[in-house]
């Protein structure tokens, strides 16, 4: 799964992506040496004066850094993954350079059982009390002992009212012959196998043999209707542009979009959509664990909070921040949203052995 | 080597051990590693339990993955056709017609290697899209009413892999076009042989070396590619190489990602080894 904005990030991601894809990369996994020549230890004694940051591409805002080292004299070092296999494989290679991951909700889990990060000492993190209730104790991390929010964001639809017209508020859209070559899905197994079992009305999570034979079937339906499978940032300049009518976004992606165009729109689909969560995790081994709290305290404040928000434009877990997000941001379709829409979010969790199955399925269809 | 003196062997380890060091550590290293793993059990959560689990490979042989690896051949010799027939009488005409030009033109067809693949591909879609370059270009010259489609199809995959690898064509069959001698072509005609002839039976068979290396040097890294049929493909045309990349991240399947690598370089390196048994090794000789 990726979840980024773009503003030109593009190009990077994917460089990340095909340096992921060789072999010899993988095999080669090194800690981010500049990042563990410097590591002290763990153990006793105070810290150096730095932090080794894992994080996606462009996200932070400009000020998130900067601020943190002004106020406690640490200084950053930031490397950026592109997607959460690659951070995954680095960590079980026995990558400890860095201090501070950004794993998403169903990579924390995975990251828990293969034992490669280590629990939080909330004591050491007092702005904990600003993450809102609707965004702790997930199933990924059911009492938050080893992550804490980050960014979080739904998965939609982005699409171009002028063109179409309002729609139904359901998936069909999606599915819809009329809008043959104008409907873009997610290059991502667990999203566009997702969309297709919520059309149906099954849980995304679901490990049933029929369900996903099914969703398999409603797949293989759309794939001809389909412009492609592209990863979220690639989809949103084809709305803008007009290349097509119906995409499958990430809700950043989507308010970036619609923040310059009236002519769009995007909808959280019924009768669900996924809702996912990026988090602040410290890996095994980091060698400033102590700053590593700092920095992540330092996230959840009101201020840097709302200003990374109003940087990356996903969704805050920070309530305390929550009351200086751009105001125009806040009244964007899908951005504030009711109980109700709220409720029928689903949270993609990790489906071990199921995994392969999830992966063959998106294979077979893309191939089809 | 014999008889040259106990100084000769000495610069010659010295001059092997570095590239012996470097291909050890960088190249065999990682081959025996992904053997290794190719036998081995995936975890569930990500990594790999070293044995004997011949499973991975009889998962290659799911019809699924076989028409996979079959699409993935086919589109590596038509790019590599379409290079050989594209890059063949542009070799040649810089060669025999490109006088004074020559080097600038042969320093031409390289400056693309400038810029990163990446970049070069990403541009395309800019290039390619709705109302893209091309598109505008059509309906400003009348040619088209409305935009039409140029890209996310399998054809702008293969325009796309021509593109990206037509200079590893050119260039070997530049290097073996530039060595021959111009008086066999007279002698050839002297002896009442039509240019057609002349160029049939003796130009063409004395740049056999240039064709085979540049045919190799085009279809293997075609057979691996999986940034192009993603960027420029929409992702529905799956490649090998795209397959490999998915069990190395989402799947998590580290093992039959490593099996299918293995298959990969099986395949190729039986397909070069025909191909060159075919053609004739002899002709590799003064590549």
């Amino acid at each position: 799964m990726q979840k980024r904005v773009s503003r030109g990030r593009f190009l990077k991601t994917l460089g990340a992506a095909g340096v992921a894809g060789s072999t010899l990369t993988i095999l080669s996994c090194q800690p981010n040496t500049n990042a563990a020549s410097s590591g002290g230890g763990g153990g006793g004694g105070p810290e150096e004066k730095e932090l080794a940051l894992y994080n996606w591409s462009d996200y932070v805002a400009k000020s998130t850094i900067p601020s943190f080292e002004e106020k406690t004299g640490i200084q950053v070092t930031q490397d950026f993954y592109g997607s959460n296999e690659d951070l995954l494989g680095k960590l079980q290679a026995g990558a400890t350079g860095y201090d501070v991951i950004v794993p998403s909700d169903y990579m924390v889990t995975v990251m828990i059982k293969s034992d490669v990060i280590q629990k939080l000492d909330k004591s050491k993190i007092p702005n904990t009390k600003n993450v809102g209730e609707d965004y702790t104790g997930l199933s990924y991390d059911p009492n938050n002992e080893y992550s804490l929010p980050y960014q979080w964001g739904t998965t939609g639809i982005l699409y171009n009212k002028k063109e179409t017209g309002e729609l139904d508020g359901t998936w069909d859209p999606m599915w819809d012959p009329q809008f043959e070559g104008q409907i873009a899905m997610l290059a991502d197994s667990r999203e566009t196998l997702g969309a297709a079992l919520y059309k149906l009305g099954y849980s995304v999570n679901t490990k049933d043999d029929g369900e996903l034979a099914e969703a398999e079937a409603a797949l293989k339906d759309q794939q001809p209707l389909l412009r492609g499978y592209f990863i979220s940032t690639e989809v949103r300049p084809l709305v803008q542009n007009g290349d097509i009518l119906l995409g499958h976004v990430y809700s950043g992606d989507a308010f970036l979009a619609l923040a310059g165009n009236k002519d769009l729109d995007y909808i959280i689909p019924q009768p669900q959509a996924s809702r996912w969560t990026d988090n602040m995790c410290i890996p095994n081994g980091a060698a400033h664990p102590d700053n590593a709290h700092k920095f992540i305290n330092h996230i959840l404040g009101a201020d840097t909070g709302a200003k990374l928000s109003n940087y990356t434009y996903y969704n805050t877990p920070n309530q305390a921040a929550l009351p200086k997000i751009d105001p125009a941001l806040k009244d964007l379709p899908g951005y504030t949203l009711t109980p109700e829409i709220f409720e029928r979010l689903e949270v993609i969790e990790d489906v071990g052995a199921k995994t392969r199955e999830y992966e063959r399925i998106f294979t077979e269809v893309r191939s089809a | 080597m014999g008889g040259k003196g106990r100084g000769w062997t000495f610069r010659l380890v010295g001059l092997l051990t570095p590239v012996t060091i470097w291909l050890g550590l960088f190249f065999l290293v990682p081959l025996l590693l992904i053997l290794a793993y190719s036998f081995g059990t995936s975890n569930i959560y990500g990594g790999i339990t070293l044995g004997f689990n011949p499973g991975n490979y009889l998962r290659v042989f799911d019809p699924l993955y076989l028409e996979i690896i079959v699409r993935t051949f086919v589109i590596a010799a038509l790019t590599t056709l379409l290079c050989f027939a594209l890059g063949y009488p542009l070799a040649y005409f810089i060669v025999f017609k490109g006088r004074r030009w020559r080097n600038a033109l042969i320093l031409l067809v390289m400056v693309p290697f400038w810029t990163s693949l990446l970049i070069r591909a990403y541009s395309w879609v800019v290039i390619l899209s709705g109302n893209g370059i091309a598109n505008k270009t059509l309906q400003f010259l009348g040619i088209t009413d409305e935009p039409v489609t140029l890209i996310f199809t399998s054809q702008a995959v293969l325009m796309g892999m021509v593109y990206s690898y037509l200079p590893f064509m050119i260039l070997p069959l530049y290097a073996s076009l530039e060595k021959f001698d111009t008086r066999l072509k007279e002698a050839a005609k002297d002896l009442g042989a039509s240019r057609w002839h002349a160029f049939w039976r003796v130009t063409f068979p004395l740049s056999m070396p240039g064709v085979i290396a540049g045919s190799i040097l085009v279809f293997i890294p075609s057979a691996g590619e999986f940034v192009i049929p993603q960027l420029l493909g929409g992702s529905r045309t799956v490649m090998t190489g795209s397959l490999i990349q998915n069990q190395f991240g989402s799947a998590r399947d580290w093992a039959f990602g490593s099996a299918l690598s293995v298959m990969l370089a099986a395949l190729l390196l039986a397909a070069i080894l025909f191909y060159v048994r075919r053609v004739g090794a002899d002709k590799l000789e003064g590549v």
